[in-house]
């Protein structure tokens, strides 16, 4: 005899402790500290920050612990602890010119000043599967000398020297917050960026990669890209000046690409630009590309009608939590609407079937 | 109760849902955007409805969480245990006694009063977006009163099935004025959306507030030869008789046989209490 089915609270919390078992996995096994996280899976905690929008490399270490890996999943927590903190107030804007570079390269010229520096890449890594990795050995060293070099001036500067890229106007206006105002569309380049650098890196990645392919093609260079530590300074009003609060890792891409120009304007290249916490260069350049291709109005473009080019489309499904929370919801009962639809499917096949019955009397 | 603020949301943020909810009772039915937060609960899973819960609860309230009518789904467990833990309100799954009931899919059957707030939990609140889906072009077109779309929508459905084939999500025009969706409560709901109780609707992952003040006209779309019909499954209940109840349809073995039971389970279990029997009832095989 059927009896409604009881017992759901009881059911999760059996779930979850499962979960805490099978998260532990074998207990022969030694278990993974924070610290081991944020050591040796650096660009997974990376990622964890940037698309968390939190800059703390030992809470997105420790939300790849609780996640058993699914990094969506640590940011997903990540996000939901960083909403509950304060706002203290507001750094100033950070200075990336003033980098302390680990990596810093420019695909437009052969050398400039500062130098290319490859930094620690996989670029050139042959993709060989190393086998003594799974052998424990002893910890690798770098080699190091003194740097020579105090300053990295910007690519991006150099062309503007000489007029050749369009120049990007400073303004004092406050830009708007996502994260304390709903998404308007239009949503303006502040938006724009926001959005993207903590947008999925396969999604962000993905419409960079149709912009390359034709669908909207704007033929980036990449201009300049440099990973490495910024200060962050933040005005004290009891002080009266800015004080540094810390240090974070910042991946910056600037893009230079396809001149624009007119009978009345000489012909200029123009930019696009990536900014992401962390070292996290293939979504730092992706980003630099969408958010080119999403000023195709600002710059006179034509509207291929690519995905790419969509404001509203870009921004409105870039979001990995709230996609991932849309999509896995199908997974909660809907059994009521689906009864509603059972009602109607059986009472349309009725009335068909009476409909071919007459015809056929 | 635990180290967070009484019911999650420091109160700021509570105060800026509030001014969106007090917006959306000013102007039924129409979408207020609000600076939804991410919760610790995914998006999709009710994070509009329980930004709005927590907006609208006292210490003083009792809470009632419903999905699918039933109380002892998991995600309405979920919910209210998050209520508990961290608002500390009394709960209940009696419809009667609940100040706030916070649902997915259903109204309860048991009608409310003056006293209560029911919130929906919404997925998509725009109605015209699966006709349109760019919120610049369904904004503009709400603004501008303009639902012929809509109306050809059902009108196509007339002429391809014969029939409206919107079974749930049944649109509505709230006191002749905006277009809203109901979220997707069976159309056979739809009626009761004119209650004594204030009904607020949050769609978290859309940013989005809407509702219904107490007694005002909510009418469901249709034409006059094809007036709206809130059908439901043409069956009593099987546990407590009732033939007024939105139904469940079980499948109780593998050789086509089913029952049919009440989806809102408090209303099931008071009928039963009251002595109400239907076909299959346990109770009654028990008495004889």
């Amino acid at each position: 005899m059927y009896v409604a089915v009881k017992g759901g609270e009881r059911a999760i919390d059996n779930a979850h402790e499962w979960l805490a078992e099978e998260r532990r996995g074998d207990t022969d096994i030694a278990e993974l500290s924070i610290a081991q996280i944020r050591e040796q899976l650096a660009l997974a905690v990376n990622r964890v920050m940037a698309e968390g929008s939190l800059y703390d490399p030992d809470l997105a270490a420790l939300a790849i612990k609780q996640s058993r890996g699914d990094l969506i999943e640590a940011i997903f927590l990540i996000r939901a602890y960083r909403t509950t903190l304060p706002r203290i107030g507001h750094s100033k804007p950070i200075e990336t010119s003033d980098m302390a570079c680990d990596r810093r390269i420019s695909a437009t010229f052969k050398d400039l000043p500062g130098g290319q520096i490859l930094g620690p890449t996989f670029d050139y890594t042959h993709r060989l599967l190393d086998f003594k990795l799974a052998a424990e050995g002893k910890a690798p060293v770098a080699q190091t000398r003194e740097t020579d070099v105090d300053r990295m001036p910007r690519v991006t500067d150099f062309l503007n020297q000489d007029g050749l890229i369009q120049t990007e106007t400073p303004t004092d206006t406050s830009p708007p917050d996502l994260t304390r105002q709903p998404m308007q569309f239009p949503a303006g380049r502040p938006l724009r960026l926001q959005n993207l650098t903590r947008g999925d890196e396969g999604f962000v990645l993905s419409i960079a990669y149709s912009t390359q392919r034709g669908y909207a093609r704007n033929h980036p260079f990449v201009g300049e890209l440099r990973i490495g530590r910024v200060v962050v300074e933040m005005d004290i009003p009891a002080l009266g000046f800015a004080v540094d609060i810390g240090e974070i890792t910042v991946t910056e891409c600037e893009t230079v690409n396809q001149f624009t120009g007119s009978k009345t304007e000489p012909a200029q290249f123009t930019r696009g630009y990536g900014l992401v916490f962390g070292q996290t260069e293939r979504k730092a350049i992706s980003m630099a590309l969408v958010d080119r291709a999403l000023r195709w109005e600002e710059l006179g473009e034509d509207n291929m009608g690519a995905p790419a080019q969509d404001e509203e489309f870009v921004l409105a499904h870039s979001d990995n939590i709230q996609a991932t929370g849309f999509l896995e919801h199908i997974k909660l009962p809907h059994y009521v609407d689906f009864q509603s639809e059972l009602e109607l499917v059986r009472k349309l096949r009725r009335e068909t079937a009476d409909a071919t019955k007459e015809a056929a009397e | 109760m635990s180290d967070y603020n009484f019911a999650y949301l420091d109160e700021q943020t509570k105060r800026m849902i509030r001014r969106a909810i007090l917006k959306g009772v000013a102007i039924p039915g129409y979408q207020v955007p609000f600076a939804s937060r991410e919760m610790p609960m995914p998006y999709g899973w009710g994070t509009g409805g329980v930004q709005v819960s927590a907006a609208c609860l006292t210490p003083e309230d009792t809470f009632k969480v419903i999905d699918q009518g039933a109380d002892d789904t998991t995600n309405a467990v979920s919910i209210r245990k998050f209520f508990e833990f961290t608002a500390g309100v009394a709960v209940t799954e009696h419809t009667g006694e609940a100040t706030v009931i916070q649902t997915r899919h259903r109204i309860p059957e048991e009608p409310l009063r003056e006293d209560q707030i029911l919130v929906y939990q919404v997925p998509i609140p725009e109605p015209l977006r699966f006709l349109e889906p760019r919120e610049t072009e369904t904004r503009k077109m709400h603004a501008l009163e303009e639902y012929g779309l809509m109306h050809v929508k059902l009108y196509e459905d007339i002429s391809r099935h014969g029939n409206i084939a919107t079974s749930y999500a049944y649109p509505v025009k709230v006191e002749g004025r905006y277009v809203m969706d109901p979220s997707p409560i069976p159309k056979f709901d739809n009626p009761k959306l004119e209650m004594a109780a204030i009904q607020l609707f949050g769609a978290g992952r859309e940013q989005r507030i809407y509702a219904i003040p107490p007694y005002t006209q909510v009418i469901s779309l249709d034409f006059e030869d094809y007036p709206f019909d809130p059908s439901k499954a043409d069956h009593p209940c099987d546990l407590c008789g009732a033939e007024h109840t939105y139904l469940d349809e079980v499948i109780i073995d593998d050789a086509g046989g089913r029952m049919f039971v009440c989806s809102d389970t408090d209303y099931c279990a008071g009928r039963q209490a009251d002595g109400h029997r239907g076909r299959l009832s346990p109770i009654q095989e028990a008495a004889e």
